[in-house]
């Protein structure tokens, strides 16, 4: 037995030195804040304050995202938004990628802030969790993504995107023939409420009698359970779909089966042109370049932003290649009228799915009344859990 | 009708992973060795097969390359379980956190490039009217059927001919095995290594066919769920095609309860797979309860020749 006891020591150690190695790894790509989270960056200059030719402090800026960079959607989207703004005001900012939406997150955010001015946290689950290091970190500026609580020194930033999803349904309900359209959502909550509620007026704008199953995945990000969730769909029927997700696996299961699909956050073409219908995009750059250069010019304050078609902070993805152009036209002066005011996508009347009337005739709902949207409009099919 | 072969089209879809996993996890088990580290090695075979697919577009070579980086890490396993006698359960658990985090590594500068219709499907188009087998048969890709014939040519291999008989032999006796002038070290080496390229192929299977994008944890505790089909299956490779397929339905029955319009909030409906598992394994229990377990009798204990256990 001393013999094996021998042989198990040896495996031991090697164990301990894979366990090594392996921690190794995780620390370059997980959760710290350290220069191979930043690409191209280098995080022992950014943490110093830099000086400009005017002698102004420079802040130092760091991002929290929930996924990766590369999911093709929702981080794409802010890191794109953190390179136009770095390139503007010419300073590198730190990024943390795939930060749990829980304890974890404010220990992220904690660590970051000890040695940042403004940080930028891209997630609604990141909201209680910013809120408390804010509190902590009086001088820091926080700045959150789609929630509702604020301090002194937090801020929370989103846009009506729910607009350009009333215009991906105009689009939508012209090309669909089966009448069923599909709608994969990532949890029952009013910001994805108010998108399906939008991009079903926008086709009942064209086509009523066209119906639009939602189906929830229960997660922002796990292509495997998003294209699982379409699958369903289009086994129902389905051929159009769109997803209020952070990766492009429903647009891919669609184009598998020669259906039209959308995605969100961010032009999907390239993943599929021929299935491409469209769907709402953020362009997040010009408003970080400004809540930079308010923090660099003392000018910033605490405010609930939010953006829309008209400021350019939402969009719409080009439609895709087998779109034909009468459907563009339509969507074109849709837009058109969004953009001057003339169209209010949630104007009455509006009953919802079980025909109760929810908005009289000549009126509209107001920003608030939206965001805390939960019910679904008529021709919705799907449960919301109370 | 249609529901049905819907189901079971999704069910293969999303078992055919699971199924090659599993497999692999047999012919190492049936040698006496535990595997635990099917998750790692799969996603180890499916960062590898990205990375491959991704430079050179060529199928067989990313399916070779999965294959060969599952290899070396199972070559890993079999000489720490084998020639250093060291504990098969922490081998495999260090399998694991080494694959998870060193894929995760690797994979950072190809999350989200799309890697679709990488595996050429077989179209039986004069399968396609036959009611149920047309809608079931006719449009899979080449490694599904590869997984059909692999179940039986591992079922006729491990009970029909005298290289089955020989692996049982080293799983459940090896001294015997040993007087009998079979080779055992030599044979468990080789059988974890094919065994671990088949769990790297799982890796790659569930990457270019089922979720067409690398990101990073993308088997999402499947491994763990092979592990879990070895048992379920009590080491048979026809068994594990149904437990893998049945547990591959579980995958996608919640999305198609909520499309009924059920009032089930769709949070329970995603523990489905969990509880089935618990049901599952609390009615073969019971089942079995009277019989022997099906386990190769030595699995878990080193074989050092002449020394008595």
């Amino acid at each position: 037995m001393k013999h094996l006891a021998k042989a198990r020591s040896v495996g031991l150690a090697l164990l301990v030195l894979m366990v090594v190695i392996l921690s190794a790894c995780s620390s370059n790509n997980n959760n710290k804040p350290s220069e191979t989270a930043n690409s191209g960056g280098n995080a022992s200059s950014s943490t110093e304050p830099a000086a400009t030719d005017s002698g102004k402090k420079m802040p130092r800026v760091a991002f929290v995202y929930i996924g990766p960079p590369g999911d093709g959607g929702w981080t794409f989207e802010h890191d794109n938004g953190r390179k136009y703004m770095e390139e503007k005001l010419g300073i590198k900012a730190d990024t943390v990628e795939n930060v749990p939406e829980s304890a974890d997150a404010e220990r992220v955010i904690t660590e970051l802030a000890q040695n940042h001015d403004v940080i930028f946290t891209t997630s609604f689950g990141y909201m209680d969790y910013t809120l408390n290091v804010a509190k902590k970190f009086p001088n820091v500026k926080f700045l959150h993504t789609a929630g509702y609580k604020t301090a002194d020194n937090m801020g929370t930033y989103f846009g009506k995107n729910y607009e350009a999803s009333y215009l991906t349904g105009i689009a939508a309900g012209k090309m669909t023939k089966s009448n069923v359209i599909g709608y994969v959502g990532a949890f029952p909550i009013p910001e994805v409420i108010y998108n399906i509620n939008a991009f079903a007026l926008g086709i009942q704008s064209v086509n009523p009698d066209a119906k639009v199953d939602v189906v929830w995945s229960n997660t922002w990000y796990d292509p495997t359970a998003e294209r699982q969730a379409a699958i369903s769909l289009l086994d129902k029927g389905a051929d159009v779909l769109l997803a209020y997700q952070d990766s492009p696996a429903t647009l891919q299961a669609a184009a598998e089966r020669g259906a039209l699909a959308g995605g969100n956050d961010s032009d999907m073409t390239r993943y599929a042109p021929e299935a491409y219908l469209t769907n709402p995009t953020w362009n997040w750059g010009p408003y970080y370049t400004q809540v930079v250069q308010s923090v660099i010019d003392g000018t910033w304050k605490s405010e609930q932003f939010s953006g829309d078609m008209k400021d350019g902070m939402v969009g719409l993805a080009p439609l895709g290649s087998s779109i034909p152009d009468d459907v563009k036209k339509l969507v074109e002066d849709a837009k058109a009228k969004i953009l001057s005011g003339e169209l209010d996508v949630f104007s009455g009347p509006i009953t919802d799915a079980s025909g109760a009337s929810k908005l009289e005739a000549g009126k509209a709902l107001s920003l608030e009344q939206v965001l805390e949207m939960n019910w679904f409009v008529k021709g919705v099919e799907g449960t919301i859990p109370q | 009708m249609d529901v049905f072969v819907q189901i079971i089209v999704a069910a293969i879809s999303s078992g055919t992973p699971l199924l090659f996993a599993t497999l692999g996890g047999i012919l190492i088990e049936r040698s006496g060795i535990i595997q635990l580290g099917a998750e790692g090695l799969m996603l180890m075979g499916a960062v590898i097969a990205c990375m491959t697919y991704l430079h050179t577009g060529n199928l067989a070579l990313t399916l070779i390359a999965a294959c060969a980086i599952s290899a070396v890490l199972g070559v890993v396993h079999a000489f720490m379980c084998v020639t250093l006698r060291a504990n098969q359960i922490v081998s495999g658990l260090a399998l694991t956190l080494f694959g998870t985090g060193l894929s995760a590594y690797l994979g950072k500068s190809i999350t989200g490039q799309p890697v679709a219709g990488a595996v050429p499907k077989v179209n039986l188009t004069w399968l396609e009217d036959v009611p149920v087998i047309g809608g079931i048969f006719s449009h899979l890709d080449i490694l599904t059927w590869f997984s059909f014939i692999l179940v039986i040519v591992l079922h006729l291999y491990i009970h029909r001919t005298s290289w089955g008989l020989h692996l049982r032999a080293i799983g459940d006796n090896p001294p015997t095995a040993d007087v009998m002038g079979i080779r055992v070290q030599s044979f468990r080496y080789g059988y974890i290594i094919i065994g671990s390229m088949l769990i790297g192929l799982a890796g790659a299977d569930l990457l270019l066919v089922y979720s067409p994008t690398w990101i990073e944890g993308m088997t999402a505790g499947r491994g763990w769920i092979a592990v879990a089909l070895i048992i379920f299956a009590r080491w048979n490779p026809i068994r594990a095609l149904f437990c893998a397929y049945f547990f591959g339905a579980l995958d996608t029955i919640g999305f198609r309860i909520q499309l009924i319009g059920s009032e089930v909030p769709s949070y329970f409906l995603k523990m489905i797979p969990y509880i089935v598992t618990i049901l599952v394994l609390m009615f073969l229990g019971w089942r079995n309860r009277n019989k022997p377990s099906g386990s190769p009798e030595s699995l878990g204990t080193p074989y050092i020749r002449e020394q008595r256990f």
